[in-house]
């Protein structure tokens, strides 16, 4: 479904991805794994049109994405979340998902009909779906921050993406809320059919969630294969499960 | 919030509505000039708000947009034959075609730097304005605009202003609880995240502007109509900042809060400006005891003491 071919993004002096090469399937959990600085975040934002790539080639189910502004991307069929908690702090968390419910059904742009009954089923529906629906009416920067990071992957919901992005969709988080975290993320990829790739530093997570592996080190891909098999590769282990990482 | 509550919310509007219809017979006609003033001051500071306020933009000319408007409007009624309701449509039509075109420019550019652009452009119009003799009679303006007879008067220019100023706020207060509106208030938050999920960020900007201009075309319109005169200041940037005080006075993330800032900066021009042309100073230092103790402005601290929230479009905070 996502093919990325030998991408290249560099800033200045620095190159951060270094002919990168990524394959998802339909129906697929994916985790890329590297050390800090491996290129992880920026292959992701060259995924979703946040930054363009020097070289190389994003598709999406055989489409160029390569030049498509990230609305646009968007409304192929990816949706993302953001290694910060990436919310509308001022909004509720209703309204939090109703943006982008509203633009997935195209109605951002209607001007005179009263935004509250809109879309008001679909956003609860979603809101139910990751547990924050009894939060609904609080305002989204007083969640705390787990919650927060649950809601940003609601947010990414509301666009009914085929391919769903989580940039560590766990970091900061206790590992109790981490466990749950990965419960529903599970969950979510079999109720909803979804794609998922996600970067995540607890090994422990990526070796039980995920179907594929891709391992990033700095900005080149290593290899990307089954977990067993990136488990038993010299080269990761070199680079990175036998360094001080471990 | 449930109907009801809703309702309530819209009484103590509707309870200003019913005085200021009643009170132009009671109160010298000057008092009935300067509401009107404020009015349309009013106006113009709401148009701002829609894209300041709600759209997080640095909109720093707006002025330029309302003497559109009002050039448009006079211009029609002196230059041409043509009826006079063309006139009280080009007028704001003018205005968000100009807002359109600036507009276009500035959404490519974020923050300072879309205020930046923003002021040269406007200046621009400015530099028309004031040049260009031939047509809009450069420094000295247009004036004796002959306005039509339904509002020669000073309390039916009342009534008119009044009725069109009542319709725009409804209008704007529809437009800002809708899909759109919550959009661009999503947009002023986080731009980055909307674009993520779906959202043309520059193209939902550049609407919010063409709709903010519009009306500020409206109050350049309702101006021409009070004043019956055109002149450059009232594209000039201080009139811009003016009007983005305003904003930030009464509070520019409620609905209503501009309009309290212009009531406030027009009473004191007018009450205070009468005894001193230093007017500005008690502004200035009013502006800075904002800053330091009201910073969501005089209505966003009404509605924070007195709990309920009418006029906020969406809970923020």
């Amino acid at each position: 479904m996502l093919r990325i071919e030998k991408i290249h993004k560099s800033f200045g002096n620095f190159v951060a991805v270094n002919g990168a090469s990524l394959t998802v399937g339909k129906g697929e959990l994916v985790a890329v794994i590297g050390p800090n600085g491996a290129g992880k975040t920026t292959l992701f934002n060259l995924i979703t049109g946040q930054l363009k790539p020097d070289r190389g080639k994003v598709l999406f189910n055989d489409e160029d994405m390569t030049k498509l502004p990230t609305y646009h991307i968007c409304r192929k069929g990816i949706a993302r979340s953001f290694q910060i908690a990436n919310i509308f702090h001022r909004l509720t968390v209703f309204r939090n998902v109703q943006v982008s419910v509203l633009s997935e059904q195209g109605k951002s742009n209607k001007l005179f009909s009263p935004a509250h009954n809109i879309a008001v089923e679909e956003t609860n529906r979603i809101l139910e779906s990751v547990g924050l629906l009894e939060n609904a009416e609080n305002i989204a920067g007083s969640l705390s921050y787990g919650d927060q990071r649950i809601l940003e992957i609601a947010i990414a919901l509301g666009n009914e993406p085929e391919l769903l992005i989580l940039d560590e969709p766990t970091a900061g988080m206790s590992p109790e809320e981490t466990a749950a975290t990965m419960a529903l993320i599970k969950t979510l990829a079999e109720t909803r059919g979804l794609t998922i790739l996600f970067c995540e530093h607890d090994m422990d997570v990526v070796f039980n969630t995920a179907q594929s592996i891709m391992v990033m080190h700095y900005g080149r891909t290593i290899v990307q294969a089954k977990p067993e098999e990136v488990k038993a590769n010299s080269q990761v282990q070199e680079a990175y499960l036998g360094g001080e990482n471990a | 919030m449930t109907m009801k509550n809703r309702f309530k919310s819209f009484v103590p509007y509707g309870v200003i509505l019913v005085v200021l219809l009643f009170l132009p017979p009671v109160i010298p006609r000057f008092y009935t000039y300067i509401l009107t003033s404020i009015f349309v001051t009013a106006l113009l500071a709401m148009s701002l708000n829609v894209v300041v306020g709600h759209g997080g933009l640095f909109q720093f000319h707006h002025a330029a947009f309302y003497g559109v408007g009002a050039y448009t409007f006079a211009l029609i009624l002196t230059k041409t034959s043509l009826p006079i309701w063309v006139g009280f449509v080009a007028g704001p039509v003018a205005a968000a075609m100009a807002g359109l075109l600036v507009g276009w420019f500035c959404v490519r550019l974020t923050r300072l730097y879309f205020g930046m652009l923003q002021i040269s452009l406007g200046s621009l119009i400015w530099a028309i304005a004031f040049r260009w003799y031939s047509l809009t009679g450069g420094d000295d303006g247009i004036h004796g605009v002959p306005v039509p007879d339904f509002v020669s008067s000073s309390t039916s220019a009342y009534y008119f202003i009044l009725i069109l100023l009542t319709i725009c706020l409804v209008v704007m207060y529809l437009i800002l609880r809708s899909p759109f509106g919550m959009t661009l208030q999503a947009i002023r938050d986080n731009p980055e995240r909307c674009e993520a999920v779906g959202i043309n960020v520059r193209r939902h900007q550049l609407l919010g502007i063409v709709i903010a201009t519009f009306f500020a075309g409206v109050a350049g319109v309702l101006f021409v109509v009070l004043e019956r005169s055109v002149f450059p200041d009232l594209l000039f940037w201080v009139l811009s900042l003016e009007i983005f005080i305003m904003c930030l006075l009464g509070g520019w993330f409620t609905f209503a809060g501009p309009i309290l800032g212009a009531a406030i900066t027009v009473s004191l021009r007018t009450f205070v400006g009468i005894y001193t042309e230093y007017w500005t100073l008690i502004l200035g230092v009013m502006l800075i005891l904002l800053i330091f103790f009201l910073p969501e402005g005089v209505m966003g601290f009404i509605t924070e003491k007195f709990g309920a929230r009418p006029e906020r479009v969406y809970q923020e905070r």
